[in-house]
């Protein structure tokens, strides 16, 4: 059982800061980190690895040198080795570019080692989009399944796996063939403290790093900012909202003048 | 050869023969782009046994509606979802296709933009159009919410987007309104798929329903302690309100996590909204500013809150809360002209 988990660094957007004047993100304030719904798919790759009791994980990142870090993240995790894609010609892409660069680089992957499951997170937390996803498991042609919750079970020789997909109302119990891809939401497994080995192992970690020139087939004009059909138009703050009126007064003064005002709407306390 | 796709499509997301809220937004917001562009507005109605949903799709602004009624349609899933879809645009060409930011919206979105090879922009929360170039301007949150951008797809067509729910507003349902019903046929098998929907299991425990409800009293960090947060509950259950909070809250344990409302959480309008303790940042103000009247209170006079909402009280929550429970309860014991149950 060969698992490829997509990880990618992100700036921690809880403590993100805007430059008011250029509208950008100020990179400096924003540590880098694994993103966390990332954190949770290696954690489910490792749970996997365990249950069948054998198992390889690779982890999967594009980024540049120093997303290294986030490889070396996932071998505290458990997992067992990594490859980054790191090239100026990358730089810039959207998530079409994005996934089209990852498959190209899982395609090389799975060469040496046929790839049975890819996991990726639900979304990463800077762009938010999970698109990324559902595009590499379209350009491998293997079947997506998004919102995962559980995986219930991996049935090695029949090659199928039995899914919980969180929906809006509850959830889906799917069953897919495997290889396929699975995108997964926090709630599916709690990060458990890395063992010793792991972190020690992670401490000398160096992944393997691919250039555009070590994956094959590549057509660049799908690459990076020219492989990207979006573009950002322009950056603004969000629209202030109207002011709104005060009451005035001591709180009973304006208890009084709420609960008047409240009569007067008092047909929207009313059911739909 | 971009001038050969015209017209705006939204995909109409439908479960158990029930059309999503976010599909009716947005043909409310899609007839306004269809109109500045002038070309016909069209949903796309894909499912088993959904065929006379159309009506209802044309009813609420569509022109048009392409249906694909056929078994293997029958529970969403990607792989047959995508393909019926990338059809279907390949065929009629769409300059502008939106879908709902849900689960299954967003899933079969990313999966279409890769194989029609265009752009692809997520959570919209302002839609608009520049008519030199016809480009749709979609612009979204970015950055954890701290900015806005607008996303353009100048080379490529269609120019796709998910929107969040509740932002847009759907029209007035018109039942006189008249429209088109185009079938189309579909070649899939279900010995083709490679995914099965074993069930669907409906959350039925899940009290909550934030979304629906129409009286919302939402406490924030300000409430101090668990203990305090209490009165949130007390003033909700006395008017018949939803129990709601800020992620703050969330992170600190005092509610679910789907009780909480913003960017990260449910996105609501209801009639009333009561901020109570919440400083008004961006992310929670996403999710709540469309609400009928808002009541903010809170002690700090500059709080950004009191910017959205409809009127503010400066005050101690934890002295105004409690004397609000005892008005509205007093209300209702004198009975009739205030009972808000
Ligand atoms: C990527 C991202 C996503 C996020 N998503 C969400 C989201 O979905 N929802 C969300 O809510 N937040 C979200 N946040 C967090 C958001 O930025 C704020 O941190 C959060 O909303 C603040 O919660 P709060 O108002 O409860 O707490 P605070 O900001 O701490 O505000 C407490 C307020 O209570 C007032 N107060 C204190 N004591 C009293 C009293 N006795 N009486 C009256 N008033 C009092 C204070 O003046 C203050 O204004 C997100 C942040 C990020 C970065
Ligand atoms: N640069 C990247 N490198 C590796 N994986 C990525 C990258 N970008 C996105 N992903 C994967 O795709 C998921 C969704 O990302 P996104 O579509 O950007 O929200 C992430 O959780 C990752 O698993």
């Amino acid at each position: 059982m060969h698992i490829v988990v997509c990880v990618k660094q992100v700036p921690d957007t809880k403590i993100i800061k805007i430059n008011p004047k250029t509208n950008t993100l100020d990179r400096r304030s924003a540590p880098a980190i694994l993103n966390p719904y990332d954190a949770h798919a290696v954690q489910e790759a490792v749970k996997i690895k365990k249950a069948i009791g054998r198992g390889t994980i690779s982890v999967l990142s594009m980024g540049p040198p120093q997303a290294v870090a986030v490889i070396k993240k996932s071998i505290e995790i458990g997992a067992d080795r990594g490859f980054l894609i790191s090239d100026r010609a990358f730089a810039g892409a959207d998530t079409l570019a994005t996934s089209y660069a990852l498959s190209k680089a899982l395609e090389r992957i799975s060469k040496d080692m046929p790839v049975d499951l890819i996991i990726c997170g639900k979304h990463a937390i800077d762009g938010d989009t999970g698109q990324v996803g559902p595009g590499i498991a379209r350009r491998l042609d293997i079947p997506p399944v998004t919102n995962v919750i559980e995986v219930s079970e991996l049935n090695e020789s029949e090659k199928t796996i039995l899914i919980k997909r969180k929906i809006t109302d509850g959830y889906e119990l799917i069953q897919a063939q495997v290889p396929c891809l699975l995108t997964v939401e926090k709630e599916i497994n709690s990060i458990e403290y890395s063992p010793m080995p792991n972190m020690m192992k992670a401490a000398k970690y160096e992944p393997i790093i691919w250039s555009v020139n070590d994956l094959e087939d590549v057509d660049r004009t799908q690459l990076g900012l020219k492989g990207s059909p979006t573009i950002v138009g322009k950056m603004f703050t969000p629209p202030k909202p109207e002011g709104g009126k005060r009451l005035e007064g001591n709180a009973d003064k304006q208890i009084e003048q709420l609960m008047e005002l409240l009569n007067d709407k008092k047909e929207l306390f009313v059911s739909r | 050869m971009m001038d050969e796709y015209r017209g705006v499509w939204v995909f109409i997301e439908q479960n158990d023969g029930k059309i999503e809220g976010v599909s009716l937004e947005l043909l409310g917001a899609g007839r306004k782009l269809a109109n500045k562009l002038e070309v016909p507005l069209s949903g796309v109605l894909l499912g088993y046994e959904i065929k006379q949903l159309s009506q209802e799709v044309i009813s609420y602004g569509a022109d048009q509606v392409y249906v694909i009624d056929h078994e293997v349609m029958k529970d969403y899933r990607t792989e047959s979802y995508m393909k019926a879809v990338i059809n279907l645009a390949e065929k009629y060409k769409p300059e502008i296709f939106l879908y709902g930011a849900t689960s299954n919206g967003k899933d079969l979105a990313s999966a279409v933009a890769t194989d029609l090879s265009t752009g692809l922009t997520a959570d919209t929360t302002i839609l608009d159009v520049e008519l030199d170039k016809r480009l749709l301007e979609a612009s979204r949150p970015a950055f954890g919410g701290n900015i806005m951008a607008t996303i353009l797809c100048k080379k490529h067509r269609p120019q796709m987007a998910t929107v969040r729910p509740k932002v847009m507003k759907a029209l007035e349902p018109d039942p006189d309104r008249q429209g088109k019903v185009i079938e189309e046929r579909m070649t899939l098998k279900e010995e083709d798929m490679r995914t099965k929907v074993i069930k669907i299991v409906k959350d039925v425990t899940k009290k909550v329903n934030l979304a629906d409800a129409h009286v919302v009293v939402a406490g924030g960090k300000g409430m101090g302690d668990l203990q305090n947060f209490q009165m949130i509950h007390e003033l909700a259950d006395t008017i018949g309100a939803t129990v709601g909070g800020t992620r703050d809250v969330v992170e600190a344990g005092w509610l679910p996590h789907e009780q909480q409302v913003g960017q990260t959480g449910e996105t609501i309008t209801p009639k009333i909204y009561f901020a109570i303790g919440i400083s008004g940042a961006i992310q929670h103000v996403v999710g709540m500013k469309n609400s009928e009247f808002i009541i903010a209170i809170n002690k700090d006079p500059n709080a950004p809150i009191f910017d959205v909402a409809t009127y503010g009280i400066v005050g101690d929550a934890l002295e105004i809360v409690p004397k609000l429970i005892k008005e509205f309860k007093e209300a209702r014991e004198r009975g009739g002209e205030m009972s808000y149950v």
